[in-house]
């Protein structure tokens, strides 16, 4: 039957690969901020799967919160993109000093 | 036995999306690859009966999101293979990082399906109602527990997009825009003018 440990185990691995989409894509931003969705996706598997296990919803209203930081991450983040690519041409960041006093 | 069918078949086809989304060439693809990872959590998320957050996730994430990150994709001239640069330098370093971190959360795992750790119990403020349905019950703890953490994050969705908006705003020379200010501020008196003429005459203006 399946348990908690088996979705706790799916979330793990999506984390994982999450964290391994942004080391080795260090160059490409959209990338990037693709792996940070991941991480967030897996994030929220585990919220709704011990929100369900346990019977309790805050897990659930939780993670309708994740999802709204993800959504405005996701806008102001491309937004940044797209505004780094007019000014520059390229989206490669991995050496970006712009912001440097 | 359908549901172990429906769960590994969803958790596998997540994880075979989310390894793709990562580690394919055309961002396109990533993008697509991500849709379907996305798909497949809901799908997961369906099997725990939590179908509300699940139609939030293809609504918001695969709706809204992956839409954004595609019209990113495609609006910007990139050069793809030069950001692949790095590539095969970074692998050993993050294949390094990605096997630390699951055997730590495998540990993880392993210590509390051993039984040395105590799941909390919930202290059944936020338990699920007898008969509702699940987006009755969410709804119902919504409005009334987190009434301001709701209002704070619709707050916050109008932060984002006032931020999109002024990021990616800019004002172009020599294009014909409609100045509101101006038309509202211009009078009858100001723009008219009435002149009897006289035959034969022309009007001078």
């Amino acid at each position: 039957m399946i348990g908690i440990g088996h979705y706790v185990t799916v979330s793990s691995i999506l984390f994982v690969l999450g964290v391994l989409g942004i080391a080795l894509n260090r160059k490409n931003v959209i990338i990037i901020l693709m792996s940070i969705e991941l991480i967030l996706l897996a994030v929220n598997i585990n919220l709704v799967a011990f929100s369900s296990f346990l019977h309790d919803l805050t897990g659930q209203i939780f993670a309708m919160f994740v999802l709204t930081v993800a959504a405005g991450e996701a806008a102001v983040g491309l937004a940044i993109l797209v505004t780094y690519f007019r000014d520059r041409g390229t989206i490669a960041v991995d050496d970006v000093h712009n912001l440097k006093g | 036995m359908i549901q172990v069918f429906a769960f590994y078949l969803f958790a596998v086809l997540t994880c075979i999306a989310g390894a793709v989304t990562i580690l394919s060439r055309n961002p396109v693809h990533s993008v697509l690859w991500l849709i379907l990872a996305f798909f497949n959590a809901a799908g997961l998320m369906v099997l725990v009966g939590a179908e509300f957050i699940a139609m939030l996730l293809v609504i918001v994430y695969v709706g809204a999101v992956a839409v954004l990150f595609l019209f990113v994709v495609m609006m910007l001239d990139i050069d793809f293979a030069e950001l692949r640069g790095g590539f095969i330098r970074n692998f050993p370093l993050g294949l390094l990082l990605a096997v630390v971190l699951l055997i730590e959360l495998g540990v993880g795992i392993g210590a509390w399906s051993v039984g040395g750790i105590k799941l909390g119990t919930p202290d059944g403020t936020a338990a699920v109602p007898q008969g509702a349905s699940n987006i009755e019950a969410i709804g119902m703890l919504l409005y009334s527990k987190y009434l301001f953490l709701f209002e704070a994050a619709g707050v916050l969705l109008l932060v984002a997009m006032v931020g999109a908006i002024v990021l990616t705003h800019r004002q172009r020379s020599g294009v014909r825009g409609q100045n509101v200010s101006k038309q509202v501020a211009r009078r009858p008196e100001d723009a008219t003018v009435l002149v009897t003429p006289e035959v034969g005459k022309g009007v001078s203006l």
